[in-house]
């Protein structure tokens, strides 16, 4: 069987032929598409390492077929700079120490891009941390992830202050 | 992960004919079938894409006060709901209390519903389990079963339902819409999962092709708002499955406890509800001493089924705590940590 579906990837409308519906959108990203941003860690929804956005949610790329997707749009850490600007959360992470080996890192800031714009934690660090309990971090780097997260919340508050004004 | 074909039909008619064929499955976001077919746990010869069937990703309200939930809608859509969490706060706690913010933001309503256990031994191929391969043994009886059932299990399996949501469901009389081949049914969520006596492989009483349209939740349960909380005790503050959980929902007028609602979680293959607790309750001062008898008949019936007799007692402790946030009253805004018996500032007792 073979069929084919459309994704809008990091703004690019992308078609793909699939030989076999197994295929899931994380081995879709980096096998098919080069993307290889996005990690694979457990591949069992268990660590968060694949975290990307799809029509704005975040969730386990590992656990979702593909083709079950055709037609939607999808964010991975290589569509959220522009240009050499990093995007907020990228640059938080950085000024904050947010990573050591930095695996988990482009699933950390998938998914802290996600729970801002979820809105749900606010600048409660014990939110946050409850917010980001589905990325694992085996370098410990909790406490820096928090801080990053809870600037980098405020950053993007105070542009859409600012643009709004 | 075998070889499977996929299907995504248009309608619920079609969805139906297809699922109907042995050895076919139904697809919603899969964050449970995908992670079973990885490890060749499930093996389905054909997926059933349901997720773009119409008229399923609808919270309505309906004329006679109750509220019906599609079964496509994301369990953080639920829990987010401003309208529904004011009406059912427990439901929401517990949504909020499961899996992690990537996953409610996939997983679905029906999806929750049907999940398989979490026992290592159903996981693991190579293990015996009556549940995955009938009549092949139980391995969880002799091995790590700490965690396992203390209510209702068989000597042919003695694993338990993992979801949070069904727990607040099965205390609250949700009714299940069921579409099948012989048209549309409904049953209460109380009644939806089956105990495992000696087919553990039949987990619920859905036939082949039978598909959840929805879920409802009357308007009489959203009675309990003001005094209704799921409490849950984990290995870890989140992101784990619950060691025990209790939904607790109460009535109090004039200082007394007209009607109470108790069902527990992590105890059983299904959401265990515990009417001779709410029994003991009903007409009583919301005290200590109420709380504790609720536990101790709630637990009656309870055996150990492995390492497992300090749930027990856990389960009795969950349920006079979950009584007492109960009688305390509904929080007005979510808790940082749901569900937690963590007090989520340093130092603060949890009921201060």
């Amino acid at each position: 069987m073979s069929l084919s579906i459309s994704l809008i990837v990091n703004g690019a409308a992308q078609t793909v032929a699939l030989d076999d519906p197994r295929v899931t959108l994380l081995d879709l990203l980096r096998e098919r598409l080069d993307l290889t941003g996005t990690k694979k860690g457990c591949d069992r929804g268990q660590c968060g390492a694949c975290t990307v956005l799809v029509d704005g949610r975040r969730i386990n790329s590992c656990l979702a077929l593909a083709a079950s997707l055709d037609g939607a749009e999808v964010l991975t850490i290589e569509g959220i700079a522009r240009g050499d600007a990093l995007h907020p959360v990228q640059a938080a992470f950085i000024a904050h120490d947010g990573f050591q080996c930095g695996f988990c890192t482009p699933g950390q800031i998938m998914s802290a891009i996600g729970m801002i714009v979820e809105g749900q934690a606010g600048d409660d660090p014990e939110r946050v941390r409850e917010g980001m309990s589905g990325n694992l971090c085996r370098c410990g780097a909790y406490a820096g992830i928090v801080a990053a997260v809870l600037e980098a919340q405020r950053t993007l508050a105070e542009t859409e202050r600012r643009n709004a004004a | 992960m075998n070889r499977f074909d996929y299907v995504r039909p248009a309608s619920i008619a079609d969805a139906i004919a297809a699922a109907a064929v042995p050895g076919s499955a139904y697809l919603a976001a899969g964050t449970n079938l995908i992670d079973l077919m990885k490890g060749g746990v499930s093996r389905p010869e054909r997926l059933v894409d349901v997720t773009r069937l119409p008229g399923l990703d609808r919270i309505e309200r309906l004329p006679d006060g109750s509220v019906r939930i599609g079964a496509l809608v994301r369990n953080a859509d639920l829990a987010h709901d401003a309208d529904f969490a004011r009406s059912f706060p427990a439901v929401a706690e517990a949504l909020l209390s499961g899996a992690s913010g990537q996953l409610r933001n996939a997983a679905t309503v029906g999806g929750n519903l049907l999940q398989r256990t979490r026992c290592g031994y159903f996981y693991d191929v190579a293990a015996a389990c009556n549940k995955r391969q009938p009549g092949a043994g139980c391995d969880a009886r002799g091995g790590e079963n700490r965690l396992h059932a203390i209510l209702g299990w068989s000597d042919a399996c003695i694993a338990t339902h993992p979801s949070d949501f069904c727990v607040p469901l099965a205390a609250l009389d949700a009714v299940v819409e069921i579409e099948g081949r012989n048209g549309r049914r409904e049953i209460a969520v109380e009644a939806l999962h089956r105990l495992p006596g000696d087919t553990p492989d039949q987990e619920t009483v859905l036939e082949p092709g039978d598909l959840i349209v929805a879920l409802r939740l009357s308007g009489k349960s959203a009675r309990f708002a003001d005094h209704a909380r799921y409490l849950k005790v984990r290995e870890r503050t989140s992101y784990a499955f619950a060691v025990v959980s209790a939904a607790a929902a109460l009535r109090i007028e004039n200082g007394v406890m007209q009607d109470a609602r108790l069902a527990l979680g992590g105890v059983a293959a299904k959401p265990w509800r515990a009417r001779a607790a709410e029994a003991v309750l009903a007409g009583r001062i919301p005290d200590a001493a109420a709380f504790r008898d609720a536990g101790v008949a709630a637990l009656a019936d309870a055996k150990p089924s492995g390492d497992n007799a300090f749930k027990i007692v856990l389960a009795q402790r969950v349920i006079a705590r979950a009584l007492a946030l109960a009688a305390a009253g509904t929080p007005e805004r979510m808790p940082a940590l749901p569900a937690s018996p963590f007090a989520s500032v340093a130092g603060a007792l949890y009921n201060a």
